[in-house]
């Protein structure tokens, strides 16, 4: 009664509901210039990506720089891959997750489709901004993201194709079937899976020695050559699933997270454990994990470093692998930091080779063969100048990458693989184990 | 050379387009849309390139597409060429055409075409191929885009929302999609009708469409208010197993749901502890995605575990910092760690946060070293171990370190006192070495409070006062502070220094805080140092353990925007986004009760989810740019500004903007009592500024004479009747003051008021050039401001201004400009122009020249409003030292535009009843009490604003609505 009508609708006015959706232009940008961009609503002007890298050195330069940036109502959410800046511009509140998992979705795409290409590049671009377009157009819709399944995808982009065959017209029911991922009809001669379990182990440990966190993801990565529509179970030794139908025989992993791909039935597994899916044919991963016991590090480091300033640095770095005797690390690199005015190296080692590698700054000691229970040593000696580098450095950690094959550090086993296809064909299942180093840091005094 | 072979001239290109050949007409169009791709203009080719668009050869097809999407918008009427191969190829046996037809006439944004479109996307919507409808969906969404009247008309709206039951789940997410985007933009429509039936069909899709797919229908079921706890439960049981997708998107808004849904189980539920359990190991998972995700999940992480810490209580390791983590994720690890820290994992964290105190990264190195003291504050058994820890990286002498070291430990002695001031010798031994502000005003702070126990506390802070007017607002504030506690606690030796500080503060500086506290403690020492010692010296409330947490109501609008930009700037929609003012917040539906049955919020009442407006409160910055980038024409162009939404956005904006800025009005001094950079002011020290101005004796005779206006234009200055001396009868009009000195404007002086005559409000200037030269060209404008106020016509200034010469000017002012909420609220930001620059200065008026002429209530409807207002609403305050009767009073008051409707009186006690409107139109009534014989009268305030969304902002930020009342009380 004693307010301006204005003010009462918008009271009233509030059933706002934003679905967070997609309000975006894709641009590859290199160089500071824009190669390919593609406006999904013509909402945000595109004048404004010129605006895009002024703000990203600014950032840069202030040392603020921020996957997110924003300039008036337009925000730009960008990732950098090889010299490319693939970059989204949105002036609404966008789902970012989505905007993120979808431009690393469009490299992943890109480089499958334009296959022929080495890498996603500048070049690759442009020479192929036909097929970019189309990708792109079939990628995303008015900023939903549609198809993004590489394999599907291939099937229908036109790309050098010359007059439309009939076959093709037939492609969209894959691309709208709940099973999105895999076409019908595919034949093989021999039906053969080949099943990938690795293991990275992510270490942190302290200059004192102690671990601070160490973790194992681990990823089970499939090769299917399979026939028809196949219904496929792979059985691990679960704990939970163990508990769950009241086995207990054997050693069993307690997996902390597992995610699965697209093809897996979520529900199936959160009900009752099983890992039940029709594959992706050719190369997928199948699923990953997390398991967050403590780890032993499988290769231990000592290190000392001591540093004479204006004179030299010396390093004593002996390494141990914490394995088993009957297992062997292969292509071990063992990376310790110098200072960046280090100069005239010398090394010894008990094993394998060391290299200074001025322009990272390290040492690289490569041992090709590392069997367990074994223990070498490796020491270095750099001059320093006698004038002191006035910049301070950072304390890099050092890094260690291994590769043991025939072995998980979990224990994680394959129980079975079940194929079962109406065509009624015998299919084999391959399995192999390798663990490898992730993030493997240890941090050094100096 | 390379240039033209790629892109070759239009002439070209154009016999090429034109050639029998196919191969030869696709290699055209690819050269043609290169061209396009690096920036030419190759529009002059559309009739050419929609020649081609009749082709069976779909790589060609999609070309030509490509081409009109880019160029129709530019070439309307040639567009329409292309519209009838568009209706053709929505009728094509290949779906993939037909498909596609739709998906580019949805794309080209010219209105001529929509028309034309209509009838082939109602057929598409129905096609056989789902690859067809689904794409068919998503062009409901563009042409609501384009013409929002034509898809309600032709009923795409509804079988949109048929397509959510359709057999396929692309096409349901598709749709979904496309009614969540469109609900956006349409407020008041029932478009997502959420129930549990389609809340059925859409958890069954979730299950079979696409990752992108089951993100729409999870962004759509956050939407959702579950009827009961049971239905709750149901739909996380559903939900939960999304937490195993391997995209990182699908997961986070999978938490979204279950974040907002957990809220309305019991927490006695067995259910809500499994829930909890399953949440924190997909949230450590999201950890290992790329940079970019880690970034977007830590800060959602940061919105989570201040929601509900349990969840990641033990997680605590998986945030140490990696070396190789880009900085960004670097940082927020940091602040997580801080937010997860307990007595549990102290020992650890710092260990941490010393490691990284160490590093080379300044700001990662700054925020290592603030974590510190927020650890000591925070966990207290750990806070000696980080006093000693914050030592130890003092004596590494690194400037910065040193500097955040400092403003850390200042904070740890407010939070322990008594505690750890031995090592103040230490701080003091740094103290040359502090450039920043922030460091420096904490160790003035530190020298202040513990002054009785640092022998030469005088001599350094009297260090600082040569470079006094050097130093930055924060620096001098304290620095005054702690010379007047010196003063108080040593006051033989420190005369000389407090009045010498003191009169740096009053007298030298511009700085109206400055000016303002300097004055406070002027009188305050001169009129009673017992009470100042009481006041100054009195003991400080302890600081509270977390700092920087988000305030519970944002965090819940932010829950439920999980994932999205909002989440990732911790700050709502509303504040960046345009256009999304009026909408509704989104909140947390509150633990309902088994079988109860509220209402879904979609018909927008559902209980305790009506939300007020957002205000959206522009930074300082975009205030300086806005008044930056005025646009100074010359007089005889300077039209009157756009009516457009001015008046509207003036309830709207000023209510929405909350009134406590108001607080800044009475006396500045207020503002800075608030402000919270100097850690000792609390309202404990010093008693609300009211009690200042009439209680106080006559001010210093040092005291410049515009202080008392027009900053403290209040009711007191209404009331100065003092016999008839003071002003003629009339509507109190504040005298002129100086509001910019000529040696900021290059010789231009203006000093000015405001009054308002026969309902115009006009600013009344005094224009003195006090330079060599002649002026002329003036001009003036207004920055945007909260009560829309905007020149009504030029600037009268017509003969040249000589040196030292003098002009009277008048503007005539309207309310219907720009609105815009400043600080103080009735601030004004003006630019002046003349012909030898641009000068920017900002006034205050006083509030009572917005009160309209017809602002007299009727009496029943005042009546009714009265007893209406809840007594939340009132405010109560006094009017000191005044000496007239209740009628000389009411006649005076009247000439201001303050109405008394009625009269009452009770025991020898008068009571007026009275009322007032802004020129906004917001009502404010008032009883005013006049006791004869008491100079104090007694002024009630009420406002009747249920049905206005003041009252919701202010229940919804549960600030007490009256103080800001008693507010606008002094401005009367």
């Amino acid at each position: 009664m004693l307010q301006t009508s204005h003010s009462i609708e918008c009271a009233i006015s509030d059933d706002f509901r934003s679905g967070g959706l997609l309000q975006l232009t894709i641009i590859f940008i290199f160089d500071s210039s824009v190669l390919i961009c593609r406006n999904y609503k013509g909402d945000v002007d595109m004048a404004e990506i010129d605006h895009f890298f002024p703000l990203l050195m600014q950032h840069e330069e202030d040392g603020l720089l921020c996957p997110v940036l924003s300039r008036g109502n337009v925000h730009f959410m960008w990732i950098k891959h090889s010299n490319l800046y693939l970059v989204s511009t949105t002036n609404k509140n966008s789902n970012a997750s989505l905007v993120y998992s979808f431009l690393y979705k469009l490299v992943e795409v890109s480089f499958c489709v334009m296959k022929y290409f080495k890498e996603l590049e500048e070049e690759s671009i442009q020479d192929n901004f036909v097929v970019v377009y189309e990708l792109l157009d079939e990628l995303m819709d008015f900023g939903f993201p549609q198809t993004t399944d590489s394999k599907i995808l291939q099937e229908y982009i036109t790309q050098e194709g010359a007059k439309l065959e009939v076959g093709k017209s037939k492609v969209p029911t894959t691309v709208t079937n709940a099973v999105s991922w895999r076409s019908e009809g595919i034949k093989y001669k021999k039906n053969e899976v080949f099943i990938d379990v690795i293991e990275s182990i992510n270490v942190l440990v302290n200059a004192n020695g102690s671990v601070m966190s160490s973790d194992i993801v681990g990823s089970i990565k499939l090769k299917t050559m399979l026939s028809g529509m196949p219904e496929l179970r792979l059985g691990l030794n679960d704990r939970v699933l163990f508990a769950l139908t009241g086995r207990d025989k054997g050693k069993t992993v307690v997996m902390e997270d597992v995610k699965f791909h697209q093809c897996v039935r979520l529900s199936r597994f959160d009900i009752d454990r099983t890992i039940s899916f029709i594959p992706p044919d050719g190369e997928s991963e199948l699923m990953s994990y997390r398991i967050n016991t403590h780890v032993k590090p499988l290769i231990w480091i000592e290190s000392v470093i001591e540093k004479f300033s204006h004179s030299r640095v010396e390093i004593m770095v002996k390494a141990k692998g914490q394995f088993k005797k009957q297992s062997v690390a292969n292509n071990v690199e063992v990376r310790v930091p110098v200072p960046s005015d280090a100069d005239s190296p010398k090394f010894k080692t008990s094993t394998g080779n060391a290299k200074y590698v001025p322009e990272k700054n390290m040492v690289v000691w490569t041992i090709k063969s590392f069997p367990g229970g074994k223990e070498f040593l490796m020491r270095a000696h750099f001059g320093l100048p006698s004038v002191e580098n006035n910049e301070l450095e950072g304390k890099p950690p050092i890094t260690v990458k291994f590769e043991i094959p025939y072995f998980t550090v979990s224990g994680i086993q394959v129980r079975y693989m079940k194929i079962i296809e109406k065509s009624g064909y015998q299919a084999l299942p391959w399995v192999r184990y390798i663990t490898q180093s992730g993030d493997y840091q240890l941090r050094s005094n100096v | 050379t390379t240039d033209n072979q790629n892109h070759p001239p239009i002439f070209e290109l154009k016999a090429e387009l034109n050639s029998d050949k196919k191969e030869k007409k696709k290699e055209a169009v690819k050269k043609v849309i290169a061209s396009m791709t690096v920036g030419k203009d190759v529009s002059a080719l559309f009739p050419d390139v929609v020649n081609c668009m009749q082709t069976d050869n779909l790589e060609l097809k999609k070309l030509v597409y490509l081409y009109l999407m880019n160029y129709a918008k530019s070439q309307p009427d040639m567009a329409i060429m292309a519209v009838n191969t568009f209706v053709k190829d929505c009728e094509d046996p290949n779906p993939l055409i037909r498909a596609l037809a739709v998906r580019t006439m949805g794309c080209i944004r010219v209105d001529k075409i929509t028309e034309y479109l209509c009838e082939p996307l109602r057929k598409c919507l129905k096609d056989e191929d789902p690859y067809v409808r689904k794409t068919a969906a998503v062009c409901v969404a563009k042409l609501h885009d384009i013409n929002a009247q034509l898809v309600e008309d032709q009923g795409f709206l509804d079988t949109l929302k048929d397509l959510i039951s359709d057999s396929n789940p692309m096409v349901v997410a598709n749709a979904v999609a496309a009614l969540s985007e469109i609900a956006e933009s349409h407020p008041n429509s029932n478009l997502l009708d959420l129930n549990p039936q389609t809340i059925n069909k859409l958890l069954t899709a979730l299950n079979e469409c696409t990752e992108w797919g089951q993100i729409f229908i999870l962004d759509c079921l956050a939407n959702y208010t579950p009827r009961d706890d049971r239905e709750s439960q149901s739909i996380c049981e559903r939900v939960t197993p999304r937490l195993s997708h391997a995209n990182s998107a699908v997961v986070l808004s999978a938490v979204k749901v279950l974040m907002k849904f957990m809220e309305m189980l019991p927490k006695d539920l067995d259910y809500y502890g499994t829930l909890l359990k399953k949440l924190a190991p997909p949230l450590v998972t999201l950890l290992s995605a790329e940079p970019e995700l880690q970034y977007v999940a830590l800060r959602n992480i940061n919105l989570i575990v201040q929601r509900r810490p349990e969840i990641l209580k033990h997680e605590m390791k998986v945030f140490f910092v990696k070396y190789n983590d880009p900085i960004y994720v670097k940082l927020e690890k940091l602040d997580i760690m801080i937010r997860l820290a307990s007595q549990a994992n102290i020992a650890q964290v710092l260990a941490e946060l010393k490691e990284y105190a160490t590093e080379v990264d300044v700001d990662f190195v700054r925020k290592a070293v603030r974590a510190i003291g927020r650890c000591a504050i925070k966990v207290e058994q750990s806070a000696e171990r980080c006093v000693s820890t914050l030592l130890d990286l003092i004596q590494t002498k690194v400037n910065y370190v040193v500097q955040e070291a400092i403003v850390v430990i200042k904070d740890i002695f407010r939070k322990y006192p008594n505690k750890y001031e031995s090592v103040i010798a230490t701080l003091c031994e740094n103290l040359d070495s502090l450039d920043e502000p922030e460091a420096r005003a904490a160790m003035i702070w530190i020298v202040g409070e513990y002054a009785e126990r640092i022998d030469n506390a005088d001599e350094l802070l009297e260090s600082f006062l040569e470079g006094f007017h050097d130093e930055s607002t924060q620096v001098q504030l304290q620095l005054l502070t702690a010379i007047v506690k010196l003063f108080l606690k040593k006051p033989t030796e420190t005369q000389e220094l407090v009045q010498q500080v003191l009169s740096l503060a009053t007298q030298d500086s511009d700085n109206p805080d400055l000016r303002d506290r300097g004055y406070i403690y002027w009188r305050l020492l001169s009129t009673d140092p017992v009470a100042a010692k009481e006041v100054v010296l009195a003991e400080k409330p302890l600081i509270s353990e977390e700092t920087d947490l988000i305030e519970p109501t944002l965090l819940e609008e932010l829950i439920c925007h999980i994932g999205t930009l909002a989440s990732v700037y911790h700050k709502p929609p509303s504040a960046f986004v345009e256009g999304s003012r009026g909408v509704q917040h989104k909140r947390i539906p509150g633990n309902l009760g088994s079988g109860e049955s509220v209402e879904s919020p979609d018909n927008g009442s559902a209980a305790g989810v009506t939300e007020a407006p957002p205000a959206v409160i522009p930074s300082q910055g975009d205030l300086l740019g806005d008044l930056l980038n005025l646009d100074l024409t010359p007089p005889t162009t300077t039209g009157p500004p756009p009516i457009s939404s001015g008046m509207q956005m003036g309830a709207m904006d000023l209510l929405g903007g909350g009134l406590d800025s108001l607080v800044g009005l009475r006396h500045n001094t207020e503002r800075s009592f608030r402000s919270p950079s100097p850690p000792d002011y609390s309202p404990t020290e010093v008693g609300p500024g009211g009690h200042m101005g009439a209680g106080f004796g006559a001010p210093p005779a040092v005291m410049p004479a515009s202080f008392n206006a027009p900053v403290s234009v209040g009711l007191d200055d209404l009331f100065d009747l003092g016999g008839g001396v003071g002003m003629p009868m009339g509507a109190f009009n504040p005298p002129k003051t100086v509001w910019l000195p000529a040696m900021k404007a290059k010789g231009l002086e203006i000093s000015g008021t405001f009054v308002r005559r026969a309902g115009v409000i006009q600013m009344e200037m005094n224009l003195t050039n006090k330079a060599m030269s002649v002026m002329t060209d003036f001009a003036i404008q207004f920055n945007r401001n909260s009560f829309g106020l905007a020149s009504a016509g030029p600037l009268q200034i017509l003969t040249p201004l000589s040196p030292n010469q003098s002009i009277e000017a008048a503007l005539p002012l309207s309310t219907v400009g720009p609105v815009m909420k400043m600080e103080p609220l009735n601030n004004l930001q003006v630019a002046v122009k003349n012909n030898i620059d641009v000068f920017y200065f900002s006034c205050q008026y006083p509030i009572s020249m917005l009160f309209v002429e017809d602002g007299k209530m009727e009496r029943q409807v005042f009546l009714a409003t009265w007893k209406d207002i809840p007594n939340d609403n009132e405010s109560q305050f006094q009017i000191k030292d005044c000496h007239l009767n209740s009628d000389a009073a009411s006649n005076k008051l009247q000439s201001s535009n303050i109405f008394t409707i009625a009269k009452r009186t009770v025991e020898g006690q008068d009571m007026l009843y009275q009322s007032m409107k802004l020129t906004n139109g917001i009502w404010v009534l008032a009883e005013l009490r006049v006791q004869a014989g008491n100079p104090n009268y007694t002024t009630i305030l009420k406002s009747k604003q249920r049905i206005t969304s003041l009252i919701i902002i202010h229940t919804v930020s549960e600030r007490p609505f009256c103080t800001n009342w008693n507010l606008i009380c002094y401005i009367l």
